[in-house]
């Protein structure tokens, strides 16, 4: 599988040139991480080239990578050749903003507005972006790694049933 | 072992009986007809409503207890049935159900989660049932036997056959809806 590592990291450095970070294989997927201002080119691109369906995307929350804490992720998957191929872009807490790429596969609404939800990522130009699972009034993202797995200022449990 | 038999195959409220005829008070009549006819809305949102299905189907049979008739409009039914985990986000979705029901109307919460949020001891999750509306009787358990939801029906006929028939008129009741913040 790793030569279809070899062949992605060549096309996209020969399109984009810098913007092509790095590429490694995770056990046997190939993985590519991209600069995040072109990364919806890259997507455009290699959708052009037969990685027309969308699998998931989600939002990345690594709190301890300081300067880069966030990353979104991106997966395709080619059905005429069977390929697959998992897009990485990482970005600082400050510089959230993501480009959305409802444009190109309409599958993206709800997964991007999930990775708003639990993340706060925003997407530019996403139709409808709000909350999806989680009800409107919440005024956190509760996936970020930044909260106490036992939070002492809830008032939402009584601790009499509890023994707590 | 003791046992405890809630079951009362010839139970008949107290009154005056002679060849022929039965007399009692309309609130007991109406009590009668009342417990042994509920039309229950099954909220039905996990696990505890697959258990609910057993008990409706042949080997418990709730049409036994003449609460066969499910009722999906809270507008003809007479019991909520809250089985299974209530999220923040269905909060309010329960209690527009529970304010479109008729009067009068008891709510039966099954399980764990719906009783106390059970093991989702979670941001998402609705940690009881009773933070938002009343709740008449509990069953506990995760999830509870087919056996435990044919008492906790037998305990809500109890209450249905000893209300007052005109229920929604006490003092009582409308200070405990207001605590609810309902109408």
């Amino acid at each position: 599988m790793s030569e279809l590592l070899e062949r992605l990291k060549e096309k996209v450095s020969s399109q984009f040139g810098e913007a092509l970070i790095e590429g490694h294989m995770d056990y046997d997927f190939p993985v590519l991480v991209v600069a995040k201002p072109q990364i919806k080119d890259i997507l455009a691109y290699l959708k052009a080239e037969g990685f027309t369906y969308l699998t998931t995307l989600c939002g990345i929350h690594f709190p301890d990578n300081v300067g880069a804490e966030f990353a979104m992720m991106y997966q395709l998957h080619s059905l005429e050749r069977n390929e697959r191929v998992r897009i990485k872009t990482f970005m600082s807490e400050k510089d959230i903003e993501m480009p959305t790429i409802t444009d190109l596969w309409a599958a993206a609404n709800w997964m991007e507005r999930e990775a708003f939800d639990f993340y706060g990522f925003k997407f530019k130009g996403h139709p409808n972006l709000k909350r999806i699972l989680n009800m409107d009034e919440m005024n956190y993202h509760p996936l970020r790694k930044e909260y106490p797995l036992e939070d002492a200022s809830r008032h939402d449990k009584e601790d009499k049933y509890f023994g707590r | 072992m003791e046992r405890n038999i809630d079951i009362h195959p010839k139970y008949q409220p107290e009154g005056h009986e002679g060849q022929g005829f039965f007399a009692t008070s309309l609130d007991k009549a109406v009590g009668l007809a009342r417990a042994n006819s509920l039309w229950p809305l099954p909220f039905a949102t996990s696990c505890c409503g697959i258990e609910f299905m057993a008990t409706m189907a042949s080997h418990y049979d709730l049409a036994r207890f003449g609460s066969e008739r499910l009722s999906f409009s809270p507008r003809q039914a007479d019991l909520l049935m809250v089985m299974g985990t209530i999220s923040k986000k269905m909060g309010p979705i329960l209690r527009q159900v529970y304010e479109q029901m008729a009067e009068p109307k008891w709510v039966l919460c099954m399980g764990a989660c719906a009783s106390s949020g059970g093991i989702f001891d979670t941001y998402s999750v609705l940690q009881g049932i009773d933070r938002i509306i009343p709740v008449d009787v509990y069953i506990p358990g995760c999830p509870p036997r087919p056996e435990q939801v044919l008492d906790g029906i037998l305990k809500i006929q109890e209450l249905a056959k000893s209300e007052s028939t005109r229920r929604r008129d006490t003092e009582e009741y409308k200070e405990m809806l207001a605590s609810y913040g309902i109408e």
